[in-house]
């Protein structure tokens, strides 16, 4: 529309906590969280959490703010290397996983044809199988372990993101002024690193941290069903499977806990990932 | 039934089959490529010689190709015939058709109820939205959304059953009694807990998803000009609303039905509820090759069935699919 | 004797608020300061240039402006003030709106069924007759939009309104798309209508469609009416005309020799010259 008159209601010199800004500090405030959990239980003393047989399933305190368990473990400490792990494992898998996405998408979205056919094929088988059986399948034949788990989690999460990233490639690909480059005789790899890329790689990195929560909540799972982690870890789905064979007991602060932390852990992920999408595109924060 | 319709059906139809296939392929590689040995996961402690080690090999075609074992193993389903079971002693097809019986009855009704409340608690959100209605349902979607089935269901069992009493703690018919016994009052009373938990979790996408649907349908140019004549919210939502929600609400929920099974293996298993997810577990911790790929197939093609009734009724219910395109005023 | 007044809008302003790239709230005027009065028996054209916010002055008498959309000023209907109440209860009953394009119409529903909308069974025979009127077969009644052609489409909208035997009518657009032979014929019947007592807004880029139809013709520019003239008024060299961008617009139609005033110092034409309240002149600093 022509001359429409713009006014900017909050300018840059305008009140400190603009949106923008508040914007910013959720996501930096939720990276630093994350980021503090994972170092801290990649760097906890084991003893924090050894058994003490002198203290065995005692009631949340304030000594214990999560209580303890039938070997005397502080649960507290636990369920934050747990977290810790199911960081590590989540952000190796979904990295993998994001990446499988990245090549498969671009490939798809500038290859097209029969490559896309195969590809589209590829997405809809991952997504035919069931992932929580085809996690077990993976995890058997690779004999399991926590090499079974990233490699289970890596491979069954890469299919929604192919397609976010095909349609994104597409759309730029199709976009005037790209057309407008391709028609001055620029070089594939220009347009691909010119404008392909910077477009592109905001929405992956938002679908990459958005991929998060699933990871871990499938590595959790998996877990809890015997197939992931060794018995000894500890990783939120053992801790939630031992639980269960306390749970008759009474012992509620057993699962409940663990649980819960694994609840916020996901849903910071989710917060992250949603305020990057509105720092990316600022249309979705109408509402 | 017209060609663009009829065409339609024929290319979903035989893409699903292709996928079947596919699936079968990739379940039957990763199974036989486990590290573990077949015959040593048979015979457990049993020790035997070579000879008769290479004559259970040998029945089991084990020392052939990969691709001919796949192509026996299909031959063989195909007939109806999938093998024995190494952990149940019993044909799978037995032990699959026994099993998939209790987890049908909970994953119908889980879908069922997570799908109608799902809509009804959709449309309300979408109605209200920004208002404190849509706040509630929103945050308590979200939550759902990213929270571990186990969990949920560890909760439930912690309330409803340890504390409260209200429902027993596991299992699908009372123990020690004779499966002809059972009455479906006591069927009934094993499967609420396992049922909620599984509608719980999948309620969140289908809320979230009909909520957002119904927004762009209110802020749609069609239902402005219906505004304009002079319709209420409650007739936009019944002529317009619905109309346009139940495409997508259906499709979603039939193509939901993969993260229903994965749901289901979980609260199987928190609540020993012995179905085809529990079993799944089993059947991996023993190597039971047969009955895994048993599983495999059942479960893919589960799924397959959904994603084509989703298709189909994409077909038949949307005009521009059945009516094909064209002018002819 | 002038008839009774049935709309009269003052002071109206329409303006958006949104978020800009770097998620901060902004503000524009779409419609700013703009009256206009409507009285029984008469067509008021109001003429513009395509996207130059005159569809929303349709969408804010109905009150259908999105939610992010910020009104001010009064409108009165039959010296009743409308409020969002009022109006409510008014639209489709005393008010029918013909609104622009077939994404008007629910994807999923038959159009034969819009139409009649919720006006109960008596409506259909009205519906039929209307389809009669505007020379499109019963059968089409069956059809969904997808299946409508561009002309179909608007001669369903067309018949929305016939249905509705409304004292008011506000037609955006009604005729593009339309064969000419249909086209004055949906003109005519506004005049028929208009002749029977109704009142009727007739919102259209094309001045010379106007001049055949309407009694007033309200000038849009830029979001608001630089001026309101009865039709006789366009004649002769426009000399009658208050405004420079009335005169300018008369005088470029093909029967007036498609004059375009020059800026005497720069030489650009009128079409890009700066318009306000006062007058126009050319960007180049010449007056």
């Amino acid at each position: 529309m022509a001359d429409m008159r713009l006014r900017t209601m909050e300018k840059a010199g305008g009140p400190f906590l603009n949106h923008r800004r508040k914007v910013l500090l959720i996501i930096i405030g939720g990276i630093v969280i994350l980021a503090g959990l994972c170092l801290w239980g990649l760097l906890m003393d084991p003893s924090r959490y050894a058994p003490n047989y002198g203290a065995r399933l005692l009631a949340p305190s304030f000594a214990h703010p999560f209580g303890t368990d039938n070997l005397g473990r502080d649960m507290f400490y636990r369920t934050i290397c747990g977290l810790s792990t199911s960081i590590q494992i989540g952000l190796l898998s979904a990295l993998v996983s994001s990446i499988i996405a990245l090549i498969l998408g671009s490939l798809s979205a500038v290859f097209g044809g029969k490559l896309d056919t195969v590809i589209g094929f590829l997405v809809d088988l991952c997504m035919g199988v069931p992932h929580l059986i085809l996690l077990i399948l993976i995890s058997i034949a690779v004999g399991g372990g926590a090499a079974g788990v990233i490699i289970g989690v890596a491979v069954t999460h890469w299919p929604s993101l192919t397609r976010v990233i095909r349609a994104e490639v597409m759309q730029v690909r199709s976009a005037q002024y790209v057309q407008v480059a391709r028609k001055l005789g620029m070089s594939n790899w220009h347009i691909a690193a010119k404008h392909i890329v910077p477009h592109v790689f905001p929405q992956y990195l938002v679908g990459l941290i958005l991929l998060f929560p699933h990871a871990i909540l499938h590595e959790a799972a998996i877990t809890f069903l015997g197939y992931g982690l060794p018995l000894d870890t500890p990783a939120v789905g053992i801790i939630l499977a031992e639980a269960m064979r306390h749970l008759a007991g009474g012992m509620w602060w057993l699962a409940f806990f663990p649980g819960i932390a694994l609840l916020c852990m996901t849903q910071l992920f989710d917060v992250v990932g949603d305020y990057l999408k509105i720092l990316i595109d600022p249309h979705s924060a109408r509402q | 039934m017209n060609k663009g319709l009829l065409k339609y059906l024929t290319t979903t139809v035989l893409r699903m089959v292709l996928l079947l296939i596919a699936a079968t392929m990739l379940s039957f590689f990763l199974v036989h490529n486990a590290p573990m040995d077949p015959v040593d996961a048979f015979l457990g402690e049993v020790t035997v010689s070579e000879e008769q080690r290479a004559q259970i090999a040998e029945r089991w075609g084990l020392n052939k190709s990969p691709a001919e074992q796949y192509l026996i193993w299909l031959g063989n389903t195909l007939r109806g015939d999938m093998g024995e079971s190494r952990t149940y002693h019993e044909p799978v097809t037995k032990v699959l058709g026994e099993r998939f019986r209790a987890s049908l009855l909970l994953m119908g009704t889980a879908w069922i109820l997570s799908g109608v409340l799902g809509v009804i608690l959709g449309i309300v959100a979408g109605m209200y939205k920004g208002r404190w209605p849509d706040r509630i349902i929103k945050t308590f979607s979200l939550i759902l959304a990213s929270s571990p089935v186990f969990w949920i269901g560890l909760l439930v069992l912690m309330v409803f059953a340890v504390e409260l009493q209200w429902f027993p703690l596991g299992l699908a018919v009372p123990i020690g009694k004779i499966e002809s016994e059972v009455t479906w009052a006591e069927r009934l009373h094993h499967l609420v807990l396992p049922a909620l938990t599984l509608s719980i979790t999948g309620i969140a996408n289908i809320v979230l998803h009909t909520r957002q649907k119904l927004i762009d349908v209110l802020e749609s140019e069609y239902v402005l000009f219906a505004k304009a004549r002079g319709e209420t919210l409650k007739q936009l939502i019944t002529r317009h609303g619905l109309r346009n929600i139940a495409l997508p609400a259906v499709t979603l929920q039939f193509a939901s039905i993969s993260e229903l099974f994965g749901g289901s293996v979980l609260a199987e298993r928190v609540f020993s509820y012995p179905g085809l997810g529990s079993t799944a577990v089993v059947a991996g911790m023993q190597a039971d090759a047969p009955l895994l790929l048993g599983i495999a197939l059942f479960s893919s093609l589960f799924v397959f069935f959904g994603n084509l009734t989703a298709n189909i009724l994409y077909g038949i219910i949307d005009p521009q699919i059945r009516e094909g395109g064209g002018i002819d005023g | 004797m002038e008839n009774e007044v049935l709309l009269e809008v003052q002071h109206l302003s329409v303006g958006f608020e949104s978020y800009n790239a770097r998620v901060e709230k902004v503000f524009f005027n779409a419609i700013t300061d703009l009256n206009l009065t409507v009285r029984k028996g008469e067509i008021v054209a109001i003429v513009g240039s395509s996207g130059s916010g005159k569809s929303l002055l349709a969408h804010a008498v109905m009150n259908i402006l999105p939610d992010n959309a910020r009104t001010g000023g009064k409108m009165y209907y039959k010296g009743e003030l409308l409020t969002p109440e009022v109006m409510n209860r008014l639209r489709g009953r005393q008010i029918a709106f013909i609104p622009q394009s077939v994404a008007f119409l629910d994807p999923l529903m038959q159009v034969g069924d819009q139409v009649v909308g919720t006006l109960g069974e008596k409506a259909r025979a009205l519906q039929q007759k209307a389809f009669e009127h505007f020379g499109l077969k019963q059968s089409v009644a069956q059809l969904y939009p997808f299946q409508l052609s561009g002309g179909m489409a608007r001669r369903v909208l067309l018949s929305t309104s016939y249905v509705a035997e409304t004292e008011m009518i506000i037609a955006d657009e009604p005729t593009p798309g339309l064969d000419l032979k249909i086209a004055i014929e949906a003109l005519k019947d506004f005049r028929v209508q208009a002749d029977q007592g109704k009142g009727v807004i007739l919102i259209t880029h094309d001045i010379d469609l106007a001049l055949h139809v309407a009694d007033k013709i309200a000038i849009f520019y830029d979001g608001r009416v630089v001026e309101t003239a009865d039709t006789q008024t366009f004649r002769g060299d426009g000399q009658g005309l208050k405004h420079p961008y009335s005169r300018a617009l008369f005088n470029a139609l093909p029967q007036n020799g498609f004059n375009l005033q020059r800026c005497p110092k720069c030489g650009a034409t009128c079409a890009t010259w700066n318009v306000d309240e006062e007058g126009m002149r050319c960007g180049c600093g010449d007056s």
